[in-house]
């Protein structure tokens, strides 16, 4: 013991390992065994919710891109003047007529149950009869001329030359049968059935027919609807905040509020819905699914958030600018109103622009007050029945078409298009002007 | 139209007052403005708030409450022919006398004989009152505004105090919009009791809590055949517990060692990587989720239980093989992941501020005595830290329960008091959703139910969040 005392300088382990040493170190390659561990985990943890974004935003992406190409059908229309009945346009079957134009493009005679027409039909979208019936109203000299339309193809056909039907499926599995697939090939060859950017998508709004849905409907009813969130929750819930931080007194009253405030940020955004539908539906009788309603009800869920955000972008201007300002002569709201608040402006817009954010994602309320029921065309103005884009995700969520699904992926590629927007506009307004003091 | 017209003639005639009460400061002071109490502007604003504000108020009330006016009005007589009819027939009456009067669209019910004539009579009436009541309150406006400029005006002058008086106004408008945040609360909870109170007088209370059945299909009329409707909330209850649970189950760990990790391991460049990819997580609509959850990770669900079931039958486990293959993409397992995900930034941003907040001379101490940083954490500060992540959990849970869309599009209808998270359940959301969405009467149990229930979940958060805040309050540690 001693000798191995003194020769402890000199070489200490070659004479074999002292076992209270190996002890300790057994415990120490524990520790750090465990230190490893613990930091795996914590990688694991990160790692997992990084592949949780990546899968999300990417199946959005896959589900939803293909909406964006979409397929075209140009066929000259012979108007045929035996089949089009001057004194009731209306009743006229213009999809057969169209019908007939393809029939006669793909070289095929319709037989005597419509068979054939009826399969010809179920290829083309009957926005093209629409078209027919609008040239004619617009003009009736065309009556007995041939006049070329281009329109969408039906949705099964879009997904079959997206490749989404496959000529492998099962005949009876599929929509399309193997005659219909043949002629969409040879339209396609023959050049009569083009590709393209769906700008369909953007300008119209929503169908029952899958091909002719758009989003511009709700995103001109998202659009109202924000407008009335931002003009009443951003003023009220910024002098609220002005209020509370810089008049008030310290008082049960203010206590009350303040405490009220952090709770209202918690309630669940369903419970408004709720609100809104007792308060301005049943009781000030707002009409039922319009912008206004919606907007009212965004701008109470928003209001605490503003407040919050608005509270703590003041609290970062420091006292000494109250107190020159106070120094010089100025009154109590002077000083909030020149100096205070315009220095803290870029917090209160960057918490503004993220809660409105916040707002435009928002879909359950919006179920309870009627924004689910079925509106196409664009909404006409803050009163007329409106949708929007959440909720319209919602609707085409619901839907039992095929061609709804990857409508409603690019309908959220839209939505989160907007929320990036609105969130990158925040982000650069506090780079810009925050100021560090 | 009206009122924006009349708004319009308000806010030019403000204008007016304020130019006038303007230059009759500066007239009283001779052109130097030196000699006044307050800035001339003062003048002007104040005779203008005095002119403008009264009468816009007046204007406001009008438009929102003169609906409710006039429908009392109408209400006021009913013929007998209508007083005959059941109430809710009574009110589709009264509607459509209102609305035949605006010119809109009455709804499709056809009136006849004794009704017709009381009808006709009423959508006169009506037009009466609408055009009484708009036109009185733009005339009371005119004179509030006539008014208010008169008697503000001639008080401008060399000594008065025009700046305070506009402060007063300044200070009265903060105090009402801070109000508007009490007053939300207060509509929130009136709004909820009293129709609960109305939900409650058919059905009671108790049977509602602690009724295990649940079936709101009752007869919408007498004639209907339906079942008589239970609105026993527990597999509700159960159900949403069940999805808060997985969801927590995700969440909570992955949030905290995530905020763990990025608070105590992570340098700089990789924390303002993640962090930011964090918030977009936090930011994608509840909506998209329940997206996913449908359309993604239930049907991979269903295809991998699917596989294992197939796997297995056969063996000695053939009666779960034979489960597995039958389950459906809709199940609380789905909606317990996609909402756990749908948490995990939530979670774990509470977290890192709270673990932030922990001294630094904390983790110093443990350091220098030799401990790892995994030890630190684990002895120094996480319990140091454990109130603040206690109530972050509270907060997950309470954001859990109250969630909506993930669980309406993934979860089920379904209520049944089951703890299989492979079966599809129902939660307090998605039946406040199911009963409120498409045709609605007001006075049915069916409709008044989800009042109940979104009363229910506005306590049950709002005592979760309670709790969080008592928790950090209570339990923080004082360090300074």
């Amino acid at each position: 013991m001693t000798d191995a005392a003194i020769n402890a300088g000199a070489a200490p382990r070659e004479q074999g390992p002292r076992p209270q040493l190996s002890a300790a170190e057994a415990r120490l390659k524990k520790r750090y065994r465990s230190e490893m561990w613990f930091k795996a985990q914590g990688i694991a943890a990160i790692v997992v919710a990084m592949i949780f974004l990546v899968v999300l935003v990417g199946r959005i992406v896959a589900q939803g891109y293909t909406t964006f190409e979409t397929h075209s059908i140009s066929v000259p229309v012979y108007l045929n003047p035996d089949r089009i009945d001057r004194s009731a346009l209306d009743g006229v079957n213009y999809d057969y007529i169209v019908a007939e134009a393809v029939m006669k493009k793909l070289n095929v005679q319709d037989d005597d149950l419509g068979t054939t027409s009826g399969k010809v039909m179920d290829l083309v979208s009957r926005d093209l009869g629409f078209q027919l019936l609008n040239q004619i109203k617009a003009d009736p000299s065309v009556i007995g001329k041939t006049i070329e339309v281009t329109g969408p193809v039906k949705a099964d056909a879009d997904l079959y030359y997206k490749g989404e039907i496959k000529r492998s499926t099962a005949e009876e599995d599929r929509k399309l049968d193997n005659q219909q697939l043949a002629w969409l090939d040879q339209l396609e060859k023959d050049g009569t059935v083009k590709g393209g950017f769906n700008f369909g998508f953007f300008t119209k709004s929503d169908s029952t027919e899958p091909e002719q849905a758009g989003v511009l409907g709700a995103v001109v009813g998202s659009a109202l609807m924000l407008i009335i969130t931002a003009l009443i929750a951003v003023p009220v819930g910024v002098l609220a905040a002005v209020y509370l931080e810089e008049f008030a007194p310290k008082n049960r009253w203010t206590d009350v509020i303040e405490v009220n405030i952090n709770n209202l940020a918690a309630v669940p955004s369903i419970v408004y819905g709720l609100l809104g539908l007792a308060l301005f539906i049943n009781w000030l009788h707002v009409p039922r699914s319009s912008p206004l309603v919606g907007g009212l009800v965004l701008a109470l869920m928003a209001l605490p958030t503003v407040i919050i955000a608005t509270r703590s972008a003041l609290k970062a201007v420091p006292p000494s600018i109250r107190e020159a300002a106070l120094g010089v002569g100025a009154s109590k709201a002077q000083t909030v109103f020149h100096h205070v608040l315009p220095l803290a402006m870029p917090g209160v817009m960057t918490g503004a622009i993220l809660s409105l954010a916040h707002a435009l994602g928002e879909t359950a309320p919006l179920l309870m007050i009627g924004m689910v029921s079925f509106v196409p065309g664009v909404p006409e103005g803050f009163t007329g029945a409106s949708t929007v884009l959440p909720v319209q995700v919602f609707i085409w969520e619901n839907a039992s078409e095929r061609a709804f699904h990857e409508r409603t992926a690019a309908a959220i590629l839209v939505l989160l298009i907007f929320m990036i927007v609105m969130n990158a506009a925040a982000v650069i307004l506090r780079r810009r002007f925050e100021r560090r003091w | 139209m009206l009122t924006w017209l009349s708004l319009l003639f308000l806010a030019l005639f403000a204008l007016a007052a304020f130019l006038l009460g303007r230059g009759r400061a500066l007239k009283a002071a001779g052109g130097a403005s030196v000699r006044l109490h307050s800035l001339p502007n003062y003048y002007g604003a104040y005779a203008a708030l005095w002119a403008g504000a009264p009468a816009a108020l007046l204007l406001l009330l009008g438009a929102v409450f003169g609906g409710r006016i006039e429908e009392a009005v109408l209400q006021a007589d009913r013929p007998a022919a209508v007083s005959a009819l059941t109430p809710d027939r009574q009110d589709v009456f009264f509607s459509d006398a209102r609305a035949i009067a605006a010119k809109e669209a009455p709804s499709e019910v056809v009136y006849e004989g004794e009704l017709k004539t009381a009808l006709d009579a009423k959508v006169e009436e009506s037009r009466k009152v609408t055009a009484t009541v708009r036109y009185s309150t733009i005339a009371l406006a005119a004179l509030l505004a006539l008014i208010g400029a008169l008697l503000a005006l001639p008080r401008v002058g060399l000594e008065f105090r025009a700046r305070n008086r506009v402060e007063g106004w300044i200070n009265g408008l903060l105090i009402a919009c801070s109000v508007a945040a009490v007053l939300t609360t207060l509509g929130i909870v009136l709004s909820l009791v009293w129709e609960s109170w109305r939900f409650f007088q058919s059905v009671s209370p108790l049977s509602f809590l602690f009724g295990t059945e649940w079936s709101p299909q009752i007869a919408m009329r007498a004639d209907q055949v339906a079942s008589a409707g239970a609105f026993g909330a527990v597999p509700l209850f159960a159900g949403t517990f069940l999805i808060m649970l997985i969801a927590m189950l995700v969440a909570a760990p992955v949030g905290l060692y995530s905020a763990i990790y990025l608070s105590e391991y992570a340098d700089r460049r990789v924390r303002s990587v993640v962090k930011p990819l964090l918030e977009v997580l936090a930011g994608v609509p509840t909506v998209v989720y329940g997206f996913f959850a449908a359309l993604t990770v239930g049907p991979l669900f269903r295809a991998g239980f699917n596989a294992i079931g197939e796997g297995m039958a056969g063996g000695p486990l053939d009666g779960i093989a034979q489960y597995l293959m039958q389950v459906q993409n809709q199940m609380a397992l789905v909606a317990g992941v996609v909402m756990g995900i749908m948490l995990i930034p939530f979670v774990s941003s509470l977290s890192d501020d709270i673990i932030n907040a922990v001294p630094q001379s904390l983790r110093d101490g443990s350091y220098a005595m030799g401990a790892t940083k995994s030890e630190t954490v684990k002895k120094v500060i996480l319990p140091a830290a454990l109130p603040g992540i206690m109530a972050a959990m509270l907060l997950a849970v309470s954001r859990a329960v109250g969630e909506t869309m993930i669980v309406t599009m993934a979860a089920g209808l379904q209520a049944k008091l089951t703890a299989n998270p492979l079966d599809t359940v129902t939660t307090v959301t998605v039946q406040i959703v199911t009963l409120l969405t498409g045709d609605q009467e007001f006075d049915s149990p069916k409709t008044l139910s989800a009042f109940g229930l979104g009363l229910t979940l506005f306590v049950v958060t709002l005592a979760l969040n309670i709790i969080a805040l008592r928790i950090v309050q209570k339990y923080r540690e004082q360090y300074d």
